[in-house]
């Protein structure tokens, strides 16, 4: 019933109800409900990647938020006399030249790099978004705003960071506190510098997309602007977005981590998997581990999140759902 | 039949700029429609046929304003479209819609049926969701699928049923006119006189009024109630059905009507045919005269000069050429 009954017509005979009772029996459960989020679950298991990648992230993030309360060693604590350890059984990433145990850093590094990425992903997602779609939309604003994407792909990251740490990072520490302020600081910077991309790819997909007929069978229908926006340009423009979400936490994780080695972001005595690596470097020849915990645990999450993204945009094609 | 007239269009005009360079300086246009007029009487159809690139789909897309006229009226049951501002046009909407050529690009891939057909009833009744299932379901079997499939998606049908969805979208809100631009055109031969069927009988039930655009000179003489031809943006030839077919009173329309095949062996290979050369000339620079006049088979030096004014050659027979009358 579910895929063979597609293409023909119901016998004129027969009425649909007791062709509905024998399509129940036949198939255990009648196709009149299916619900749209069990159908993309049902998709997003069929992606094997997806799914490891899921779970690879699920267990990095309830490890950071949960792992620091089942550690017996605090990310803080120091233990001079158990500095600069190789791996050991009680230290499995070693410890750092304070005797700090690393698997505690990393944890409690993980909740900040996370927060950050998710943030800032979203932040610049959601301008790219906004941006590109009013672009492509409204034909009066794309020339505007598409020099104002030019602009900010033309200006240099780099020094622009600076001076806007340099200017701000005072006045939010006091108004915040240091560490909430500078979080804000940085999730602002990262969302604004990383929008440009999507943005620019979102305005080509509306451009495509609103010349298909059934953008203009919801003109004649005479659906709100708003809603053919809502309902028709933005879920087909979907898959994009997805993979833009994707890469945008990836390179949040790592402006994040680029700003922290570069001693720009949180404080010395606030781990991020960023400042853990910044850390470590000087000690790579004595201690590798330290490098290489936090580099595998920022490299294993950009995968894992670029899987979830690639399954997630395949589970809701329903194109690619039905097979 | 009473003879109202619901559509009455005068001088329809669209034009699209042809731009040039940064400065986007208007260089020229591209005369899509230029100066149409005629009248759609209420529970009728009038067929709209022409060559590729003739503008019969720009003139059904500025009938119900998707484009806006460059010039001219359209009067929908006594007021005019053109007047009317966004939030007015949104009021007459319903009463007008559309079913389109490519049943696989109507219909949003990511919406289900009933949410498709639905989008009507959400966006101008207020109705309870389950009123709304039950007008989906009944808007589903009025044009022959299943009920049960209201919540498939536009890809698990065929290009025929597609059709059908774009239909019960178009008729859910009980429109007066229905502007069917191309609706067969991508359909498979057996399944054109499917819906076409369907459209007939809709159109009994329902009371409504079509303008069916087409290059099926077969499939419009068997919907259609008058006739009109449209050549480069404009009306070469327009009447009855039966006056057309029978009496073709314009050369383009001879020529039309040679073009298509006679269902019938002996007779198709010994039958005349007028055979045009060349190809329709570019819209933004439209040959002076008549515009047909660089293909016409019986063209004279008057018509390379001069426009042929619309002439009433008989009752409801209206034709542009100066060979005529």
């Amino acid at each position: 019933m579910t895929e063979s009954g597609i293409a023909s017509q119901p016998p004129a005979s027969q009425p649909y109800a007791s062709r509905e009772k024998v399509a129940a029996t036949a198939s255990g459960a009648g196709p009149k409900h299916r619900s749209l989020r069990g159908d993309v679950w049902r998709q997003f298991r069929q992606h094997k990647g997806a799914l490891t990648g899921l779970c690879v992230f699920v267990f990095v993030t309830v490890a950071s938020f949960v792992g620091p309360w089942l550690m017996p060693y605090d990310a803080v604590e120091i233990d001079i006399k158990m500095r600069n350890l190789g791996p050991t059984w009680s230290h499995p990433l070693g410890t750092d030249n304070l005797g700090r145990d690393m698997v505690a850093r990393s944890m409690v590094g993980g909740r900040i790099s996370l927060l950050v990425a998710i943030t800032a992903m979203a932040l610049s997602v959601f301008l790219g978004t906004t941006i590109g779609v009013l672009a492509g939309f409204f034909k009066r604003l794309d020339g505007v705003l598409m020099r104002l994407t030019d602009l900010f792909l033309a200006l240099p990251v780099l020094p622009l960071l600076l001076v806007i740490i340099m200017l701000f990072r005072d006045s939010l520490r006091a108004a915040f506190g240091p560490e909430q302020g500078i979080f804000m600081l940085i999730v602002f910077i990262i969302g604004v510098t990383s929008w440009m991309q999507t943005a620019r790819v979102v305005r080509g997909e509306v451009l495509t997309i609103k010349q298909q007929e059934f953008v203009a069978a919801a003109h004649s229908i005479g659906t709100r602007r708003r809603n053919v926006i809502f309902r028709h340009i933005l879920p087909n423009c979907l898959s994009p977005v997805m993979v833009a979400a994707a890469l945008g936490m990836a390179v949040a994780i790592i402006t994040e981590s680029a700003l922290s080695f570069l001693g720009l972001g949180f404080p010395s005595d606030f781990p991020t998997w960023g400042r853990l690596l910044y850390d470590g470097k000087d000690f790579i020849n004595l201690t590798p581990m330290r490098v290489v915990g936090p580099g595998v645990l920022i490299s294993l999450t950009v995968i894992s999140v670029n899987f979830i993204g690639d399954g997630l945009r395949d589970a809701l094609d329903p194109k690619l759902r039905s097979r | 039949m009473e003879s109202e007239v619901l559509v009455s269009v005068r001088d329809l005009k669209k034009h699209f700029p042809v731009t040039k360079g940064a400065l986007r300086r208007k260089v020229g246009a591209v005369r899509a429609v230029d100066g149409v007029s005629f009248d759609i009487v209420r529970g009728q159809t009038l067929g709209l046929v022409g060559e590729s690139g003739s503008g019969k789909s720009t003139i059904g897309r500025t009938l119900l304003r998707l484009e806006e006229p460059t010039d001219g009226t359209v009067v929908f049951d006594g007021g005019d479209l053109a007047d009317l501002s966004v939030g007015g046009l949104r009021k007459v909407r319903p009463r007008m819609q559309m079913v389109f050529q490519d049943p696989h690009a109507c219909l949003n891939p990511r919406m289900t049926v009933s949410s498709i057909i639905g989008e009507p009833l959400v966006e101008h009744l207020s109705m309870s969701s389950r009123e709304r299932n039950e007008r989906v379901e009944e808007l589903l079997s009025l044009v022959g699928l299943n009920p049960e499939h209201a919540n498939r998606y536009p890809h698990e049908f065929s290009g025929g049923q597609r059709q059908r969805i774009g239909i019960a979208r178009a008729i859910a809100l009980n429109p007066d006119l229905i502007v069917c631009d191309e609706p067969i055109a991508a359909l498979d031969v057996s399944i054109q006189a499917q819906v076409v069927n369907l459209m007939e009988e809709l159109q009994d039930l329902l009371g409504l009024t079509y303008l069916f655009i087409s290059h099926d000179l077969g499939m419009v003489r068997h919907i259609a109630d008058r006739v009109a031809v449209m050549y480069l943006g404009r009306i070469m030839e327009l009447a009855d059905v039966d006056a057309l077919y029978e009496n073709p009173l314009h050369p383009y329309t001879r020529a039309l009507q040679s073009s298509a095949p006679v269902p019938d062996p002996a007779a198709e290979a010994t039958r005349e045919k007028i055979v045009l050369v060349g190809d329709i000339p570019s819209p933004s620079a439209p040959p002076p005269g008549c515009v047909f006049s660089t293909r016409c088979p019986e063209a004279v030096d008057r018509c390379r000069t001069e426009v042929p004014v619309w002439r009433e050659v008989a009752p409801g027979h209206g034709v542009a050429c100066h060979l005529v009358g």
